[in-house]
């Protein structure tokens, strides 16, 4: 990918709110745990939310290390690869209990099970089909609006 | 190769034949009061005798450049009624291909570009590795793209692909119906706005031209032409010898021929891509063949590592060469150097042109390779300097003249190739040159066409008409990687949305783009 700053923002927002937001979705009532149907959405949603606040900064980080690429680019590894740092920050956030709103405890299967597909699915969609709708999308660096 | 229906077929599209004008005198040619006047009246043509052909948009040049765009105003819905392209050439991938498989791309090899710049598809989706991967049934492509370029070459389509692309594409789109062959003299702008476009119909003797009356006019005539460094010029024509001195971009198969068959020396020019793959197909024969000539491989500039004004601006290089994926940093055809130099003018783009752009080539672990091989047994040599002089000697062999830091070195070669790639300037195309004098266009910081962000072109503008210009000839501009496929699908887009503004066509929103791509799927015309 070849992101500006309010590109990256921009994408990360709007996929996982549509592409993570359908995910999360389909793959909740589905989870093994044994928490109220209701329970797992809220805390699945707030997951969800999560990935997107604290990915803002992670956004700020990852256009700092870009400028030391000559080509000012994002490779593909990259974007999938980002999924270890920025899923470990928003466990540990769970096991800190330092994420507000989540009721009872989420475990560590259901996390990973909807991280993993949520990241997956996103970074599929930003590396082709994305284009199909969006076709100024790729030449303004991401940027929708 | 294209099975193309027969340009006069084009030409006789009867929505635009029941709109031709004949004049009413008989002589058909340029006047000399057309020739003189910078504007031209329907009675000033008329009177000349040149039939009058009405369209809304035409397209001059036939090329790569002519084809993105109107494959973007096909898929945004414009009819090919409304729209020619006029053209020399009798498909849009002729002189690529051309100028590919002499600088020793032929189908079976890769080209230098990006997985997602699909000429033949404006979505870039899918991608030709994905398209690669589903048609050979391998993964090999996908985990190329995963892995580079840290852990892989940049992946690179090849050129067959491509052209096999092109050729479906345009038969989707019905570009041969829109394609009238001839050559385009001049664009005029028009008493009343829009513009004239004289084409000289081919095999008519004497001419026989036809104006075009167009609201829209967009030039995408390519390279204004080829340089040779002026040394290699005045040895070939003080000489006569097209044999031993030879450029890159024109079929020089003699030369490996010949040293199949007989060892010698090659000396070779330039630190660029076609340097490279020239370098290739000659290391390869080598190989392949157990032949045992030398290459010496002469930089004007020498790289010896990595450069840049600091930290954040430094590109690898070594060995003689400036390292890069594709022409320019790949963020210029989107990312942040794209936008980058949208806003930047005069010195300061051009200086931004320097320092991105310069001679430089992909490193590819296979190159590198070889040129260690080479290196450490002796048959591949470097140098840095320039040539003062070059001669013929007794033995047939060209001395070249080199003078180096250490002083002047005498190198002779039985065959020089020169891989510069020196561009003429604009001013050497008849139509540029027309438009600069009568038109009012003018020079970018770079010295070529001077194009808007849209990619109109600055002070040719005839309310309500418009001339745009793309490709290689608009270098210098707000967007730098003008002369690349995905080059001329930015500046495509930019025109098909400027289009859209003036009323021409439909802009192109996600509701109609995904339509368009499930017919692109499909098969299917736009």
């Amino acid at each position: 990918m070849l992101p500006t700053l309010p590109g990256r923002i921009q994408t990360r927002l709007f996929l996982l709110a549509i592409v993570g937001g359908l995910i999360t979705l389909i793959i909740v009532p589905v989870l093994p745990g044994s928490a109220p149907l209701g329970d797992k959405y809220r805390n699945g949603f707030l997951v969800l939310a999560s990935v997107a606040v604290l990915g803002v900064l992670w956004e700020l980080l990852y256009h700092l290390l870009m400028q030391w690429r000559w080509e000012k680019d994002w490779p593909t590894f990259f974007g999938l690869a980002t999924a270890v740092p920025e899923g470990l920050l928003i466990w540990l956030l769970l096991y800190e209990r330092a994420i507000p709103g989540i009721v009872g405890h989420v475990s560590g299967a259901d996390f990973i099970i909807q991280f993993s597909l949520v990241w997956l699915g996103v970074w599929l969609v930003a590396n082709g089909p994305m284009r199909v709708p969006f076709i100024r999308w790729r030449f303004h660096g991401g940027r929708l609006a | 190769m294209a099975t193309d229906p027969p340009a006069d077929q084009a030409r006789e599209a009867p929505t635009i034949q029941a709109r031709i004008q004949p004049g009413p005198t008989s002589g058909g040619d340029l006047t000399d009061e057309l020739l003189k006047s910078d504007t031209w009246s329907d009675a000033m043509v008329g009177a000349a005798g040149i039939p009058i052909v009405d369209v809304p948009f035409v397209t001059v040049g036939g090329g790569m450049g002519s084809f993105i765009l109107v494959d973007y105003l096909r898929i945004a819905g414009v009819g090919t009624d409304r729209m020619r392209v006029l053209s020399d050439i009798d498909h849009p991938w002729q002189t690529y291909e051309y100028l590919t498989r002499v600088s020793q791309i032929p189908r079976p090899e890769r080209i230098r570009s990006d997985s997602a710049s699909r000429p033949d598809n404006i979505w870039g989706f899918p991608s030709y590795a994905l398209s690669e991967a589903i048609h050979d049934k391998t993964i090999k492509p996908l985990r190329q793209v995963f892995f580079e370029p840290m852990w892989a070459d940049f992946y690179t389509p090849r050129a067959g692909q491509v052209f096999a692309g092109l050729e479906r594409e345009a038969k989707r789109i019905g570009y041969f119906d829109m394609l009238v062959k001839g050559q385009v003299r001049m664009v005029r702008k028009r008493q009343g706005g829009g513009y004239f476009t004289i084409l000289t119909l081919p095999d008519a003797t004497p001419a026989r031209r036809v104006a075009y009356r167009s609201q829209f006019v967009h030039l995408a005539i390519g390279y204004p032409g080829l340089k040779y460094l002026p040394e290699l010029q005045a040895f070939r024509t003080e000489n006569q010898d097209f044999y031993h001195v030879v450029s890159a971009y024109e079929d020089h198969e003699h030369v490996y021929d010949r040293l199949r068959v007989k060892r010698g020396v090659v000396l070779i020019r330039g630190g660029g891509i076609v340097s490279s793959r020239v370098l290739q197909r000659l290391m390869d024969d080598r190989a392949n063949h157990n032949l045992d000539f030398e290459i010496v491989h002469l930089f004007r500039t020498y790289i010896s590592g990595s450069h840049g004004p600091g930290p954040w601006m430094r590109r690898r290089g070594g060995n003689g060469f400036a390292y890069q994926g594709f022409n320019y940093p790949k963020s210029v055809w989107g990312g942040q150097l794209k936008a980058k130099m949208r806003r930047l003018e005069g010195e300061q783009r051009a200086n931004e042109y320097k320092l991105m752009g310069g001679t430089n080539t992909p490193w590819r672990r296979s190159w590198q390779r070889q040129m260690n091989e080479g290196r450490s047994a002796g048959w591949y040599r470097v140098l840095s300097g320039t040539v003062e002089g070059m001669k013929v000697r007794e033995d047939g062999m060209v001395v070249n003249q080199v003078k180096t830091s250490q002083g002047l070195l005498e190198v002779a070669a039985d065959f020089v190739i020169d891989c510069t790639g020196l561009e003429a300037d604009i001013s050497e195309h008849r139509v540029l040159a027309d438009l600069l004098e009568h038109s009012g266009a003018g020079r970018n910081p770079v010295g070529r066409l001077d194009v808007e962000r849209d990619f109109e072109l600055r002070g040719t503008g005839n309310a309500p008409g418009v001339i745009y210009a793309s490709g290689a000839s608009t270098l210098g501009g707000y967007f730098p990687g003008v002369d690349t496929f995905l080059g001329l699908q930015v500046a495509a887009q930019e025109i098909t949305d400027d289009l859209a503004r003036r009323g021409f066509c439909p802009k192109i929103g996600p509701i109609r783009s995904t339509s368009q791509w499930l017919r692109w799927v499909r098969n299917r015309q736009p």
